[in-house]
């Protein structure tokens, strides 16, 4: 068989971490091929390394055969390989097509013409069996179908070799569905695929080979014939964790109560309405939803970003209504926002700066001169570090040089550590390995026995049913079902979310 | 990771410098002037304690400038509207302060409060207008200044004028001794060389005093988190709209002390030939000097200094505007190959990131 990549003894060190040790891996041409391992295990620096993104210290890189040197993106496109990356790089104003073309090396000042390239990105959709409106705007589009826009977009520029990190960790399940539909596609007609995931089942799923890393190495390649505990041991060393019986805690005092709540967008559309639901304390109150649903809005009303047309908030028995932000942060809501990134820290400042987003006024970190306390702030960042098992240096580490999971866990321990009566957490196991989900799982559950509630958002069923003590159902920007989290299974929910059960 | 920083932001000045020197031998060679004998006679005219005076002199409202647009620059917020602000606060501050007389400390400190007033109430127009109108700043920034302007040939002409004066020219009366503020000559033993302005220690407390608020207080906090992260500040619980109003005010308080320079040192009165363009200058400086107290303070008097030093040249049959060509000179190239530098040492400052501390 032809192998599409041949990497051989890849090292790359950061300033106190081996990112990636000695790797080497042969990926079969035509392959999917999953790689597994720990946050912080190196996978995102490989696939980088890859991609012309990060320039190893060492290590030989072979493509196709030939002996290859990857020094930019846009070098590695020229060999035929393209990477998809969690974040989106899509313009929202422009069309599909309009973003497939954007920043093709073209003629200056030649003219563009669209009818030429929608042709020929419609060759490239047949080949692949790809669906996507090229007319509709990016805007329109759900998270699944943005996700194919970026890998019709990459495959346009001759990509034969495509790399997708953590690309199931945005989706829901149907979307994941769609998504490895698409990939075994691919697959069939030539193209081989390099994916990072954290979800076993899926990796067993559709992987023809696996490779598992552990702290920068590359342990072993398996082909798919391995079971979940088997490649959770592989990954952990350790066997995998199961969740603990559930012990409901739930009291009768009600900590938040939504009445009613209506928003609109600019449009004057309906983004939500009728919206009407309790959370008691000790309580976790989990909200199931495709993308899309209203959920999202929820959400950012309660901590009051998202403005309401009509309807009332009430946290610990205070309607919220002329409260900001600051004020519902400080009263004892902690929130995790879905996009750890965008919306939880700020990339290029350091760990000590980030743990006080969100609570920069708080006299625990301003003094009464206004000045911020920074000895308290390092203090809680080691607080964080130490009790979340965030993988870093230290404390004056900058956020972007952290990996994926580790964000994470920082932006986790960070909301929970602050003692708060509420939490909203959206997705809060986004990118996170199941040794690090189980810890966090556990904590989310001591802390509800303490006392915490939870609003917990998550596309992950599982990790949803198993939190849960009850369910609510968003569909189509309304509270559709109410459920008892004890006796619900994935599919049933499934059916809720989709409109196809009532 | 900091010393590379560091050493990049000390040579861009000095390579645009070189370059910029390297161009303008360039046209002073196709208009058939010397450019080193040029160069040569600027230079001992602009190291002669009298220029040196007046350098710094000059530096003084160009680095305050600069500050009260780089407060703006922090949090992604753009003030063209300095020129504007300032003028104003300097006009409605030569007025009152000629109203009336008390001892000097006083007499200074009540100025410098109306003109920051002034000023910052003229600022916070443009910060409402964008809040509440989603007017861009830089639109009603550059409307203002125009507006400024026209208000300010109008009032001078009519209600501030100084009543039965026999100068042909609008002009707001003197300030009473009272109201200027002492040079700082005898402090140095330079009393045969002109006046050293005494706002030079306001113009120092201004660097200390912006560097605290920016990177020490939570509001500087909030200010550069927004720059950096618009969407994360807002979950953070910051009101942006309400942050937008504070950096304008703020900004435009710092614009008010641009003009009390050459108003209590030397001016002592707001006139038709007042010094305008400090302004637009001060963009230029904090673009130079990367919103940093030092830098902007290097800036400064870098500009002043070609300024100053270009005073020579008509007396040496060379057009002077070869001065205002390098100044542009310096910008463009510093703005281009502080991107070009920032392209180039990404990949070395994500590799040794873990190192830099944030300060
Ligand atoms: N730009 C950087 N600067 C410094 N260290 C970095 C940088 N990028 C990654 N690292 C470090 O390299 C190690 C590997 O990171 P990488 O992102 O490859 O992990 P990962 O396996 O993708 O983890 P995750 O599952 O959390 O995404 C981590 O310890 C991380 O802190
Ligand atoms: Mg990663």
């Amino acid at each position: 068989m032809n192998l599409a990549i041949k990497l051989e003894n890849i090292t790359k060190t950061y300033p106190g971490v081996l990112a990636n040790s000695e790797v080497s891996v042969k990926i079969n041409s035509g392959d999917i091929h999953a790689i597994v391992g720990e946050n912080g295990a190196g996978k995102s620096t490989l696939m980088k390394i890859l991609y012309g993104m990060v320039k190893p210290d060492s290590g030989k890189i072979e493509i196709f055969e030939t002996k290859a040197s990857m020094t930019s993106p846009k070098n590695a496109i020229s060999l035929g390989i393209g990477m998809v990356h969690q974040h989106f790089m899509l313009a929202k104003n422009l069309t599909v097509l309009e973003n497939i073309i954007l920043g093709i090396d073209r003629p200056f000042l030649k003219n563009i013409k669209l009818s030429k390239y929608k042709s020929e990105i419609q060759k490239v959709m047949e080949l692949y069996s790809l669906n996507i409106d090229l007319n509709q705007y990016v805007d329109e589009l759900s998270v699944g179908e943005k996700q194919r826009v970026e890998i019709i977009k990459v495959l346009y520029r001759g990509a034969k070799i495509l790399i997708l990190d953590e690309p199931t960790a945005v989706l829901v399940p149907q979307e994941v569905k769609e998504l490895f539909k698409n990939l075994r596609n691919l697959k069939n007609n030539g193209v081989t695929v390099l994916f990072i995931s954290h979800k076993l089942d899926e990796v067993l799923e559709i992987a023809d080979e696996i490779s598992v890393m552990r702290s920068g190495q590359l342990i072993d390649t398996v082909a798919n014939n391995v079971s979940k505990t088997q490649l959770a041991e592989m990954m952990i060393g350790k066997s995998l964790p199961t969740p603990p019986a559930r012990i409901s805690s739930t009291n009768e005092e009600v900590i938040l109560k939504v009445e009613n709540i209506k928003s609109i967008d600019e449009d004057g559309r309906t983004i939500f309405e009728d919206i009407t639901f309790k959370v008691h304390k000790s309580e976790i109150l989990g909200i199931a939803g495709v993308e899309g649903n209203g959920q999202k809005e929820v959400v950012e009303a309660i901590i009051g970003i998202q403005e309401l047309h009509s309807g009332k908030v009430e946290f610990k028995n205070n309607d919220l209504k002329d409260q900001g932000t600051r004020e519902r942060l400080e009263s004892g809501i902690s929130f995790i926002p879905e996009d750890r990134q965008l919306q939880a820290m700020i990339m290029d400042m350091n760990l000590t700066n980030n743990v006080i987003i969100g609570r920069q006024n708080i006299e625990k970190y301003k003094s009464s001169l206004g000045t911020v306390k920074t000895k308290n702030a390092i203090k809680e960042s080691e607080k964080v570090i130490s009790s979340f098992e965030v993988k870093t240096p230290g404390t004056s580490t900058l956020a972007t040089a952290l990996s994926g999971g580790n964000q994470q866990k920082f932006v986790v321990g960070r909301e929970l550590e602050d003692n708060p009566n509420l939490l909203i957490a959206s997705q809060p196991t986004r990118g996170i390995d199941i040794g690090a989900q189980a810890l966090i799982w556990e904590k989310l559950r001591n802390s509800r026995d303490e006392g915490l509630s939870v609003l917990l958002i998550s596309a992950d069923l599982e990790e949803l049913i198993g939190l849960s003590d009850r369910i609510i159902v968003f569909y189509q920007g309304k509270l559709v079902k109410e459920l008892n989290a004890e006796n619900v299974t994935p599919e049933d929910l499934g059916g809720y979310m989709t409109g196809l059960k009532k | 990771m900091k010393i590379r920083f560091r050493l990049v932001s000390v040579s861009a000045p000095i390579i645009a410098l070189t370059v910029s020197f390297g161009l303008s031998s360039l046209i002073l060679l196709t208009i058939g002037k010397d450019p080193y004998e040029t160069f040569k006679i600027m230079f001992e005219y602009g190291i002669r304690g009298k220029s040196i005076v007046s350098i710094v002199n000059r530096s003084i409202p160009l680095y305050i400038s600069a500050i009260a647009v780089a407060v703006g620059f922090k949090m992604g917020l753009f003030n063209i509207g300095v020129e504007g602000q300032y003028l104003m606060g300097s006009l409605i501050a030569a007025y009152i302060g000629a109203q009336f007389s008390v001892i000097t400390p006083l007499h200074v400190l009540f100025i410098i409060i109306v003109a920051v007033a002034t000023s910052s109430l003229w600022a916070a127009i443009a910060g409402y207008l964008k809040v509440e109108k989603g007017i861009h700043e830089v639109i009603s920034t550059i409307m203002l200044n125009y507006i400024g302007t026209g208000l300010i040939a109008y009032s001078l002409t009519t209600i501030f004028d100084e009543p039965n004066s026999n100068y042909d020219l609008p002009r707001t009366k003197e300030l009473p001794e009272t109201g200027k503020m002492p040079p700082l000559n005898k402090f140095f033993n330079i009393e045969d060389l002109q006046d050293l302005h005494g706002f030079l220690v306001i113009a120092v407390l201004v660097g200390i005093f912006y560097y605290w608020l920016v990177w020490k207080t939570t509001l500087g906090f909030d200010l550069r988190i927004t720059g950096s992260n618009p969407i994360a500040a807002k979950f953070s619980g910051i009101n942006p709209k309400r942050l937008v109003v504070i950096a304008m005010i703020t900004s435009g308080a710092f614009a008010g002390l641009v003009g009390l320079a050459p108003l209590l040192g030397y001016f002592h009165r707001f006139t038709i030939d007042f010094p305008t363009g400090l302004g637009f200058a001060g963009i230029g400086v904090a673009l130079l000097g990367r919103n940093h107290p030092f830098g902007m303070a290097v800036g400064a008097l870098l500009f002043a200094f070609l300024q100053r030093s270009a005073q020579i040249l008509d007396l040496n049959d060379v057009p002077k505007e070869i001065e205002q060509m390098m100044q542009a000179f310096i910008l463009l190239i510093v703005v281009v190959f502080y991107e070009v530098i920032r392209r180039f040492l990404v990949k070395q400052q994500i590799k040794d990131a873990s190192k830099r501390t944030d300060e």
